[in-house]
């Protein structure tokens, strides 16, 4: 069984791998003098990185990204709808083995070369870019880079994307048995995968592991504030670097949670255009001489690996519950 | 004899249509099956079932002693090829006999190479690029050199031309009696089943109408031609399957194990075609209506 399942994969897996090892050596050419450049310039790497490089550490980004997604798509979408399609799986259920055997060792197989795919190109992006990561973590600026915690760049170091694969392989291996038909198949796991993939930094990933809290009082001089929603909400920026914000409320004289008073928003009302920046500054000392006060909430850049573990965990338990729904559903398909 | 194929009040429903109900047979070993009855009629399911690639909504369906599909020991007693030969298009003709050996703990590589370049083909072709006559050749061979005790064949000559289709089935009657197979093979042609099969199961509107050994079937059946009569008039030994009447004449088609004697009638012969289409023409209510499950006739 080992036998045909390799035989029939071996051309989608070669590719994958020669797009990864192509990756791999581009990486290893150009990664050598980044760290050479951290070495010398410590945090202020950010401002020296060149447009090569940038190029480079974007495109790792994304590549490190759409691995699943493709995987999804084009490993486990097709590997048991086009049998279903061409109605080859006769063929092959008629063999003297049976349909859960058939299924477990598809599964194992490309679960296995789609972790080792992830993993192999989360590993070589996430060591081309740990010298911006750690200058970004040690105090540099933000406004080119991400924090390894942004929702962005998170999903593309580390050990999760190895989950993000094997959860997007099952996911296309289950759709294709469910819709049994390949392209159908292959648009739905692209659309449920990115979907998933939004949903867990919205509203699972603050939650895995234990955020920090601090209260940044509002004053002229503090930390930088900005306002949202014709000046209903605002957002402080604390010096945490590397830190991944997941909420910001605002707090009244007891402490309590509150509104913007409006009479904030009235302080800043101009006959035209934009308040001054005096008058700004003004109207926020009011605020703060009020008793506001801002809570931050966020995840520091320390709970990283606690964070990559959980969430691999979750990916990894969604995977065998759909590897459990598929061999419940493979027993009854007719 | 032991049964190849039992089944007992079996039914299969997709959503609200039934395609095969109160279904009971008794098949035994060592014969030549074949499935006869128009499209759609269910033949199929039946033969789907016999194989486990469904499951019944009722009753059982047991073949070489085991429920189908249940495992790799009664997978390795039954093979089957299905409507169309599907194979895969990208693997070559090497490629195929590879997969039986690795995934038959039976199989026998000598007789599929050997059946290969009998039949002119380049292992190293692919099965994309097969004729349907060769593709149904390919798919047989497997179902053969697995070695199984029963062979289940879906229209395996539906698609093929005259000439492809009385080579396969030449081809397969030759496996079958060097191999000692019990085979089971559906076709909406009566002339396939004729030339091929030495047992009968006549499938309608998803309910067996006749099911039985070809001769025993042929000795049993009559055309009576005679002077119109009405046909409840008849003896009791004798069930009438088709009448029809003009001014003077009365044709039936009667089933009767015992010889008959009333000097009115003129009683003819039929072959195995005429008695197929007598069921399949047969009003479906009068099926129904009269008997619901016919018995295997003896």
């Amino acid at each position: 069984m080992i036998w045909l399942t390799w035989r029939q994969f071996r051309t989608q897996a070669a590719v994958m791998f020669a797009a990864v090892a192509a990756l791999a050596v581009t990486l290893a050419v150009t990664g050598p003098q980044l760290a050479d450049l951290y070495r010398t310039a410590g945090s202020s790497l950010v401002d020296q990185v060149s447009s090569s490089d940038q190029t480079v550490y974007y495109t790792g980004l994304l590549v490190v990204l759409a691995v699943p997604a493709v995987i999804g798509m084009f490993w486990g979408a097709p590997l048991i709808s086009r049998e279903l399609e061409t109605g080859t799986h006769y063929l092959a259920w008629n063999q003297g083995v049976t349909r859960t055997r058939w299924l477990a060792t598809k599964l194992g197989l490309g679960a296995t070369a789609a972790m080792t795919a992830a993993g192999l190109t989360s590993l070589a992006v996430s060591w081309w870019s740990s010298p911006i990561d750690r200058a970004v973590n040690g105090g540099g600026a933000t406004d080119t880079y991400f924090p390894r915690l942004d929702p962005v760049a998170f999903a593309a170091r580390g050990v999760v994307p190895m989950a993000h694969a094997a959860f997007a392989f099952v996911l296309g291996v289950a759709l294709g048995l469910v819709i049994r038909r390949t392209l159908a198949a292959m648009a739905t796991t692209l659309v449920v995968y990115a979907a998933v993939q939004i949903s867990v930094p919205l509203w699972i990933r603050p939650y895995l592991a234990a955020p920090d809290r601090t209260t940044v009082p509002i004053e002229p001089d503090g930390a930088p504030i900005s306002i949202q929603e014709g000046a209903k909400q605002i957002v402080t920026h604390p010096e945490v670097p590397g830190a991944w914000v997941t909420s910001q409320q605002t707090l009244n004289a007891a402490g309590q949670l509150a509104p913007v008073p409006s009479s904030f928003a009235d302080c800043l009302h101009t006959e035209s255009g934009p308040p001054t920046l005096q008058q700004f500054d003004r109207c926020l000392a009011d605020l703060g001489a009020q008793g506001y006060q801002q809570q931050v909430t966020y995840q520091p850049a320390g709970n990283f690996w606690a964070l990559q573990w959980a969430e691999t965990g979750l990916y990894l338990g969604l995977a065998l519950a759909l590897t459990g729904f598929c061999a419940w559903w493979i027993r009854r398909l007719t | 004899m032991s049964a190849v194929l039992r089944a007992q009040a079996l039914g299969k429903r997709y959503k609200q249509r039934w395609a095969l109900q109160n279904c009971d047979l008794d098949v035994p070993a060592g014969r030549v099956v074949g499935l006869v009855g128009p499209n759609g009629a269910g033949k199929s399911t039946l033969l789907n079932l016999a194989c486990g690639m469904l499951t019944p909504t009722t009753g059982t369906i047991e073949v070489c002693g085991g429920r189908p599909a249940t495992g790799p020991n009664q997978l390795a007693k039954v093979g089957f090829v299905a409507q169309d030969t599907p194979t895969y298009a990208a693997l070559s003709i090497a490629d195929h006999l590879r997969l039986g050996a690795r995934l038959n703990p039976g199989w026998d590589d000598a007789l599929a190479r050997d059946r290969i370049r009998r039949l002119g083909l380049d292992l190293k072709q692919k099965a994309g690029r097969l004729s349907g006559g060769q593709r149904a050749q390919l798919a047989l061979t497997l179902g053969i050199a697995k070695r199984p005790e029963l062979l289940i064949l879906d229209e395996p000559v539906a698609a093929l031309d005259p000439l492809a289709r009385r080579e396969f089935m030449q081809d397969l009657m030759e496996a079958v009696a060097e191999h000692e197979l019990s085979v089971v093979l559906s076709s909406h042609l009566v002339s396939d089943v004729e030339r091929t099969c030495d047992y009968v199961i006549v499938l309608v509107d998803s309910r067996v109408q006749v099911a039985g050994d070809i001769d025993d079937l042929v000795a049993c059946h009559h055309r009576l031609t005679g002077p119109r009569r009405d046909p409840d008039t008849l003896p009791a030994g004798q069930h009438i399957i088709t009448a029809s009447h003009t001014d003077r004449q009365t044709t039936l088609l009667v089933r009767t194990d015992t010889a008959v004697h009333d000097p009115a009638w003129t009683v003819h012969p039929l072959g195995l075609e005429d008695i197929v289409l007598a069921y399949m023409t047969r009003p479906a209510d009068a099926v129904r209506d009269t008997r619901p499950a016919l018995e295997v006739l003896r």
